[in-house]
């Protein structure tokens, strides 16, 4: 259970106080997430049976995975009828054996790839390097991160960290036949990477791509896109290795009646994005000829075994979580150490990695549980219940805290009881004097001068309520 | 172990396998309250009016008028067009562009544009969708080119997703076009035309 | 009807102007109120910080202190929500006594039926949903209607007004500089209104944006909801 590029990251805090001291890349987060926002927030609007859908698409999702087995045995089936061939991946290793392997026998050394969280999340694009054979990126957003030698840095828009003019500096440093003179409006680098990428679609021989929706009962696959790209490496190449998580599965294709209006308009807020793809196995005359799907478990069924964990599991990948989130948008997304970034990330991370690490341990608690990110869920993951629950596990397997498991112990010591309470209320009020110089608290000691870094604290009051209660009985004496 | 077995095998500790007929009855019980459709009345106007929203440029035509329709789109953008030999010959009847049957895929580069028919369209999202079979091609044929025309008859309009979907053979390969190519991926801000055609024409034939 | 209050240990500790406030206008509208004093703290501070089993007995303790209310009021939406969301499903036996929590402008618009109070705050001001009341416990725009009500109140609308102020409990000390960022954002939105008072129906949030106002010198005061609804022309704030 590995992301191979992102071992050794920092945790969560270390990586999010770099991204806050810097300017530009929280003006660009904050530009871009808050226009997507309010255009989300329409899209959904629209639709006046939205609170219906949302409940379908959880109650499928959640059909799909209390009866994983048997879809993906009948996925399997109904692929294999249809000329296709079915691999199945343990871990990100056996994931990107497979797919190395498939592409060495067609004696190729390039693929053209249309963007996958899943081939991200295993990072095949560095494990097929290591074998000779180079991968291109061909969606634009994963083309500017890979041209800038970065990581991705959102779900659907990877490149969000990235302004216009940083985008035109990466072509014209990194593209061999970027124009001269390439102005920074976004349709010229759109234009730029339309010429760029032709060539390699039109002599590309194998396609690797990810997979929105896989149909169990008809062996359909499905992919969303907007630019093209995905239909350029799903229809011309000869071979196209497809990669998808199991919990990918839809029961039927009357289901993406449902996703279909979930999908596009919490992602890029459109009523529909501008091209789906959906095709079945081989279609002699037109396609691929070799069609390969794996199919990758890499810690989902451990995730599947979290009986509070699993909503993770129903993600559609539509990323609104993200930019709904006052912590991403302040953090960026390079903070959560994973491909998989934001609210979603947070939960779904620690779960199909493990919550060994630093930067594991610390995902459960880059939120401020504002709850933001529930509401905009299109398929209802109670990402705070799930933040809250992972936690619990932090605490219990994680790296150790001994100063707050102490301060925890007393605080829990000192609340179980009344007495003990009013005692340490009493300790606060007389420290009042001591403290509070002009009425505020400029400085706290230890763990909590974090707090005082940026803000005063409250001074204590002379009495508490419960002091007060008892000397006026009630109120009654004043 | 084969990771197919492991994998199964994981699965079924934590939800073991149920019988298919169980299964099928928990599938039948998903709540399914959302509409078929969210408009009533002409769903023609509402598809236009969709389908501009994405800047295709999208007209209505009686029957007769396809072919002068065809051909002004073709003007406006002059080159061969690439069409299947099995689109309808009267739509383009003096088409005036020459016209290139069935192209193979090295000769779609070169063309200024595709002609096609189409499957079924959704008016509440203005999407046309392609099965690529009478009238409308292989895949590469719509996508290669940099225009795309489409015609589509009236009675292939569906009010919603729903509907639209049941119109559909999953087994057969699908293409759904909601406007030309765009990418979000500046700025998260929407700009038309990246590698999918950038122009789309509509004709709707009633 | 027996009403309990439940303040909250935050409250409690720091604020006893609040429950102060909420006493005296829970008698002004003509009902009583007591104050078990068996009641510590909801649990939640243990429990989102990943103590669960601390957070164990507090969420026993309450459901014993507060069983014989027939309505439990508090004024903090962040604890309300923490009993009413969570007690439930850590003790499956709390969920009656959860069931009877109401946070303050709940009980005053759903159950006391009334929205004009009777108070008075000729002041501008400028109201600030708290996450937890808005998409935990979905108080909707009771408070404001609350607000409303107020005789000689100037309520101005807060800019991005649903956004987090980046309080989180434990999140302020664990990712103390991103929730700098989102209370620094805040405060900017406070000062554009040109209020002289922040409004919230929680004072841990208030606690938490005041700290950065008095910090910054911004020359605006929090206070609590229950304090201008308590607020009269003859016994003012």
């Amino acid at each position: 259970m590995t992301m191979p590029t992102y071992v050794g990251m920092p945790s969560f805090p270390d990586a999010a106080r770099r991204a806050v001291a810097d300017p530009r890349l929280r003006a660009n987060l904050a530009r871009a997430t808050t226009t997507i926002r309010g255009r989300r927030a329409d899209a959904v609007a629209e639709l006046e049976d939205w609170p219906a859908l949302r409940e379908a698409g959880r109650q499928i999702k959640d059909h799909v995975l209390e009866n994983l087995g048997h879809y993906l045995r009948l996925l399997e089936e109904k692929v294999a009828g249809a000329g296709g061939t079915v691999h199945w991946a343990r871990d990100a290793a056996e994931a990107n054996r497979i797919v190395a392997d498939l592409v060495k026998a067609t004696g190729e050394s390039e693929v053209v790839k249309v963007k996958s969280m899943a081939t991200q999340e295993i990072g095949l694009n560095e494990f097929l390097a290591g074998e000779g054979i180079t991968a291109h990126e061909t969606d634009l957003a994963e083309l500017i991160v890979q041209l800038g030698d970065d990581r991705p840095s959102h779900i659907l828009v990877p490149a969000i960290h990235r302004n216009r003019s940083d985008i035109r500096d990466i072509f014209l440093r990194a593209m061999d036949d970027a124009p001269e003179g390439l102005t920074d409006s976004p349709a010229a680098l759109a234009e730029a990477a339309r010429r760029h990428l032709r060539a390699k679609f039109l002599s590309a021989k194998v396609a690797v791509s990810g997979v929105n929706f896989a149909v169990a009962d008809t062996g359909t696959l499905v992919v969303l896109e907007s630019e093209g790209n995905g239909r350029m490496c799903l229809t011309l190449p000869e071979t196209l290795i497809s990669v998808m998580g199991v919990e990918k599965i839809v029961p039927t294709w009357r289901d993406l009646e449902v996703f279909l209006q979930l999908l596009p308009r919490s992602s890029t807020a459109e009523r529909m994005n501008p091209y789906t793809s959906a095709w079945t196995g081989v279609h002699p005359g037109d396609g691929p000829r070799d069609f390969h799907l794996v199919l990758l478990d890499n810690g989902r069924t451990a995730t599947l075994a979290d009986e509070v964990g699993r909503q993770a599991l129903r993600c559609i990948r539509c990323s609104a979580c993200l930019n709904v989130c006052p912590v991403y948008q302040r953090a960026g997304g390079h903070a959560y150490g994973s491909p998989y970034p934001g609210p979603i990330g947070a939960i779904l991370s620690p779960q199909i990695r493990g919550i060994g690490s630093d930067v594991d341990a610390s995902l459960p608690y880059a939120s401020s549980l504002c709850g933001a990110c529930f509401d905009a869920c299109p398929v209802a993951i109670d990402i705070p219940e799930v933040l809250v629950h992972l936690r619990a596990r932090a605490v219990e397997k994680g790296p150790r805290h001994p100063l707050e498991r102490v301060a925890m112990a007393a605080a829990g010591w000192t609340l179980r009881s009344p007495t003990r309470l009013a005692l340490a209320q009493r300790g606060a009020s007389a420290s009042r004097r001591l403290v509070g110089r002009g009425g505020r608290i400029r400085r706290l000691p230890g763990p909590l001068s974090a707090w005082t870094e940026t803000r005063d604290a409250p001074v204590p009051p002379p009495e508490s309520f419960r002091a007060w209660w008892a000397r006026t009985n009630g109120g009654e004496g004043e | 172990m084969s990771a197919r077995e492991e994998i199964l095998r994981r699965i079924e500790r934590v939800t073991p396998t149920r019988p298919a007929a169980e299964v099928a009855a928990s599938y039948g019980r998903i709540d399914r309250a959302y509409r078929r459709r969210h408009h009533d009345g002409d769903v023609l106007d509402l598809f236009a009016e969709r389908v501009a929203d994405y800047r295709a440029t999208v007209r209505r035509v009686a029957p007769s008028g396809v072919a002068g329709a065809v051909a002004e789109c073709l003007a406006a953008r002059p080159g061969s067009y690439g069409v299947p030999s099995d689109l309808p010959p009267e739509w383009v009847a003096g088409a005036g562009a020459p016209l290139v049957r069935d192209p193979s895929v090295a000769a779609l580069d070169g063309l200024a544009g595709a002609v096609t028919g189409c499957a079924a369209a959704i008016a509440e999202t203005g999407t046309i969708i392609l099965d690529h079979g009478p009238a409308q091609g292989p895949r590469a044929l719509s996508l290669v080119p940099d225009h795309h025309l489409i015609i589509v008859r009236a009675e292939q309009v569906a009010p919603d997703v729903p509907d639209a979907l049941e119109r559909l053979d999953p087994l057969r390969p699908l293409t759904f076009v909601s406007g030309p190519s765009a990418t979000s991926d500046i700025e998260l801000s929407r700009v038309e035309g990246v590698h999918g055609p950038r122009t789309l024409d509509v004709l709707v034939v009633a | 009807m027996r009403v309990a209050l439940f303040l909250t240990c935050v409250n409690d500790t720091l604020y006893p102007g609040t429950g102060r406030a909420v006493v005296r206008l829970l008698r002004r509208l003509g009902h009583d109120v007591e104050f078990p004093s068996g009641q510590t703290c909801c649990g939640q501070m243990h429990l989102n910080t990943g103590y669960r089993r601390q957070a164990l007995p507090l969420v026993k303790g309450f459901a014993e202190t507060f069983g014989p209310y027939d309505a439990i009021v508090t004024p903090s939406a962040s604890c309300g929500a923490m009993v009413r969301d969570w007690h439930p499903r850590l003790a499956p036996r709390a969920a009656g006594v959860a069931s009877r929590v109401y946070e303050l402008t709940e009980f005053l618009v759903d159950v006391l039926g009334v929205t004009d109070v009777g108070a008075s705050f000729p002041h501008r001001v400028t109201y600030h949903p708290t996450c937890h009341s808005l998409r935990m416990l979905r108080v909707g725009d009771r408070p404001l209607r609350l607000l409303r009500e107020v005789r000689g109140i100037d309520l101005v609308e807060l800019p991005d007004a649903a956004e987090c102020c980046g309080f989180g409990g434990t999140f302020a000390l664990k990712n103390p500089e991103v929730s700098a960022a989102m209370c620094a954002d805040k405060v900017t939105a406070v000062r554009e209104t040109r209020a002289g008072a922040l409004c919230a129906a929680d004072n841990s949030c208030l606690m938490h944006i005041g700290g950065a106002l008095t910090r910054t010198r911004a020359g605006v005061r929090t206070v609590h909801l229950a304090e201008i609804l308590a607020s009269t022309e003859e016994d003012p704030l």
